[in-house]
């Protein structure tokens, strides 16, 4: 059977797979009292407020415009009062600007339209099409946030020829984007269907995970009634949704160093890009709410929840059944990728697929032991790298033999302080040599 | 909230394996090896063992104690191991105070000299052996015959190994056919009924440690399988050439300490390549090293020099051999 799943070949890890919520429809969590709206939720420029302190808004409404070509819109994910526009911490701990909305009922802008009818008709061009999915502020839904219109207009002299829709969900713990795939699957392909215009391809390869077989069964027989799509099962491997090793499971080319995947003649989106899509173009509704996956073994209630954009995390926590008392940690996003927060207060944010609450006994680091050149840290890297040299190196500031060994090529999956017998936190200092390395290349251009 | 939430960078979960889960994975392995040497040998084997790792383990606690004021270390493990090898290449009836300087010698010379676990160049259970080996030539040179469980220690009877009758048979003028007939048969070669060190002789329980490490997911199968492949792919050419002077490929893996050294000794972490290539190459240059010695060289075996000449070349074959990074592979699918 595993033989024939499509995968990756280069490294991989098995971490546990700790899907709680698998099974857990998704819930519409009700609207909290306020919402704080980030305007920099994206890869790129921070948008600029088009609202002002006392204007009232509607669910839907455009407050923040997107500032240059790499940036995103930003609306109003409930209706009521802008009562502050200022800086505040976002996910980092650092202050961002932001608008503060308290909410008075749930008014949505007119032109959206609420009901839950399947629109399969495309009726757009592709050119109107590529502006809704500007205008209604889509990014990349699967961690990056990359602002998503960008990435559907190619370089010149660039062809796409398939379109790759990631469902792989390889993290431990989420599972917003399985659940979407089960409960939205026929939207997404619609969604799909639309990003196959816009980018003029006639292929498109879903891929999933096989711990996820009820989704790939499910999105086969919906995939049957519609031209170009097919789904892949892939064997269940970290970090699978990485966008080259998906890449490379699903075609057999490898992207190379530093470049794109169109460079491959492919293009990769997330299922949940995609269902965004489906929204935004079909029914006129940017970017407003979400599935985010609240869980962790210690959680009365681990859940999927469809959450607005905004809505303070502590929110969803006590939605999913309260703070637990020996709570250590906080995590926005997976347990191997996944950012840890210093606050309850930081907002939802487009990005965001889960909220894990760790138990206190699952949050600190171990002993750091010496190095004992095992090599598990070179044969799990997905991209050929070496931990063990890499870490010594950015230790000791050899950023010229740094930049040499491919220190840029890391996709900071984790896998090699995942697996390191000694807990060595070879990433921690692979992540400061990359920044030294993108310094001292900056400074040569 | 009052309490203060943890804030580390990703990743936020550690894997199962630890520094001592894979030596005890290792001492594991060694366990039938262990208990052949303890059933063809008795009371010899059990004294070698035990004397060796207790040592072993006493002068890594009292150097890190003691002459280097560092932390304890012998929990990880990996001083026991060093005592268990070097006890398992020596013979039965070797004296007990020469193993107590063996370790000695292994442990404060071979390992922690050069700063403990992870930093020495060269495997410390073989540091000790080639210390012991030409320090004490004439001892390490007396084999007692494999006669099942016996209880004699310094007196038990012994004889010469089949490499060494090989060896000086060939040197003799005599011939392979003719030679064959004074050594065991292949089935006593792979069950352990000969002379030798006490834990080279059971090839078959060196091969179950093997499959044990290789399943377990401690080593890959790299360096052992290269080295073995290496061996026989060299002895048999020769043999194949003329099969009167060279003893076939089986004698050459089943006989001395090819199968110890491949599985056990070659694959310590510290001191072996760190990517796949690195392994490959590495393994078939100790395959090539261990037959030219024991061809051409003065000695009947070879391996434990070869990797410890392999051993010295690690951070070169660590420099030059890349692994395979993602992306340099070109293909159309």
């Amino acid at each position: 059977m595993s033989k024939m799943l499509k995968t990756f070949r280069k490294g991989g890890i098995h971490p546990a797979e700790y899907k709680l919520t698998e099974k857990s429809p998704v819930e519409i969590l009700p609207l909290p009292e306020k919402v704080t709206i980030l305007l920099s939720q994206h890869m790129g420029v921070p948008a600029i407020p088009v609202v002002s302190k006392g204007d009232t808004v509607k669910a839907g409404q455009l407050i923040a415009h997107g500032r240059g070509f790499v940036s995103a819109n930003i609306h109003s994910s409930v209706s009521g009062k802008v009562v502050r526009i200022d800086s505040i911490p976002d996910l980092t701990g650092y202050k961002k600007p932001a608008i503060v909305i308290e909410v008075e009922g749930d008014e949505w802008e007119e032109n959206i339209i609420q009901s839950t009818d399947l629109r399969k008709d495309i009726t757009l061009s592709k050119d109107e099409i590529l502006e809704k999915i500007r205008e209604s502020g889509i990014v990349g839904l699967g961690g990056a946030a990359f602002p998503s219109h960008v990435k559907l207009i190619l370089p010149k002299g660039k062809n796409a020829e398939a379109l790759i829709i990631n469902g792989v969900e390889c993290e431990p713990y989420l599972t917003s984007d399985h659940r979407l795939m089960l409960e939205y699957g026929e939207e997404m392909m619609v969604g799909i269907s639309i990003l196959m215009r816009v980018l003029n391809v006639r292929k498109a390869m879903i891929g999933i995970e096989n711990n996820k077989a009820d989704a790939v069964y499910h999105l086969k027989d919906i995939a049957s009634t519609f031209t170009g799509i097919e789904v892949f099962p892939l064997e269940v491997k970290y970090p699978q949704g990485g966008e080259k090793q998906l890449i490379k499971a699903l075609t057999g080319r490898e992207v190379p160093s530093r470049k794109l995947p169109i460079d491959v003649g492919v293009i990769v989106h997330n299922v949940s890009t995609a269902y965004a899509v489906y929204e935004a173009v079909q029914k006129n509704k940017p970017l407003i709410n979400r599935i985010v996956t609240v869980s962790g073994k210690s959680l009365k209630k681990p859940s999927n929840f469809v959450v607005r954009i905004g809505t303070p995390i502590r929110f969803l926590i006590e939605a999913a059944g309260g703070f637990p008392e020996n709570t250590g940690k906080v995590i926005s996003g997976g347990l191997m990728m996944g950012k840890a927060l210093n606050s309850l207060d930081v907002p939802v944010i487009k990005g965001m697929s889960g909220i894990l609450v760790l138990p206190e006994n699952e949050t600190k680091r171990k002993q750091v032991e010496p190095c004992i050149r095992c090599s598990k840290c070179v044969s799990v890297c997905p991209m050929g790298l070496e931990p063990y040299l890499l870490m010594p190196l950015a230790q000791t500031g050899d950023f010229y033999r740094l930049e040499k060994e491919m220190v840029l090529d890391c996709i900071e999956c984790g896998s090699c302080s995942y697996i390191c017998p000694a807990n060595r936190p070879l990433l921690d200092f692979i992540r400061l040599g990359k920044t030294e390395v993108n310094k001292i290349i900056r400074e040569r251009n | 909230m009052s309490k203060l939430l943890t804030v580390s960078p990703s990743p936020h979960i550690y894997g199962k394996e630890t520094t001592p889960n894979l030596m005890h994975g290792v001492i594991i392995a060694l366990i039938p090896a262990t208990l052949a040497s303890i059933l063809y040998f008795g009371w010899g084997s059990v004294i070698v063992i035990s004397v060796s790792v207790t040592s072993s383990v006493l002068f890594e606690f009292l150097i890190q104690k003691f002459l280097l004021q560092k932390k304890n270390t012998i929990q990880d493990g990996s001083a026991v191991i060093t005592g268990l090898l070097l006890s398992l290449c020596l013979p039965s009836n070797f004296p007990a105070h020469l193993i107590i300087l063996g370790s000695l010698f292994a442990i404060g010379v071979g390992k922690l000299s050069f700063g403990g676990l992870g930093n020495n160049p060269f495997n410390p259970a073989l540091v000790g052996r080639v210390f012991l080996f030409i320090s004490f030539p004439a001892k390490m040179a007396s084999w007692p015959d494999a006669q099942g469980f016996q209880t004699q220690y310094i007196d038990a009877t012994t004889g010469p190994t089949p490499l060494s009758i090989i060896k000086e048979g060939l040197g003799k003028g005599d011939s392979i056919s003719h030679l064959m007939d004074n050594i065991p048969t292949y089935r006593q070669l792979f069950f352990g009924n000969m002379s030798g060190s006490i834990g080279e002789v059971a090839a078959v329980a060196l091969i179950l440690g093997l499959a044990y490490m290789l399943l377990r997911k401690i080593i890959t199968w790299h360096i052992p399988v290269s080295i073995i492949l290496t061996v026989v792919i060299f002895t048999g050419i020769l043999w194949l050439i003329n099969p009167e002077q060279n003893a076939d490929p089986l004698f050459h893996i089943l006989s001395g300490g090819i199968l110890l050294g491949a599985i056990f000794m070659a694959t310590d972490y510290v001191t072996s390549p760190m990517t796949e290539k690195g392994m490959i190459l590495y393994g078939i240059s100790i395959g090539i090293l261990t037959v030219v010695i024991r061809l051409f060289g003065s000695y009947p075996e070879g391996v434990q020099f070869a990797i410890l000449i392999m051993n010295g070349f690690v951070p070169l074959i660590n420099y030059y051999i890349k692994p395979k990074r993602f992306g340099e592979e070109v293909k159309n699918g």
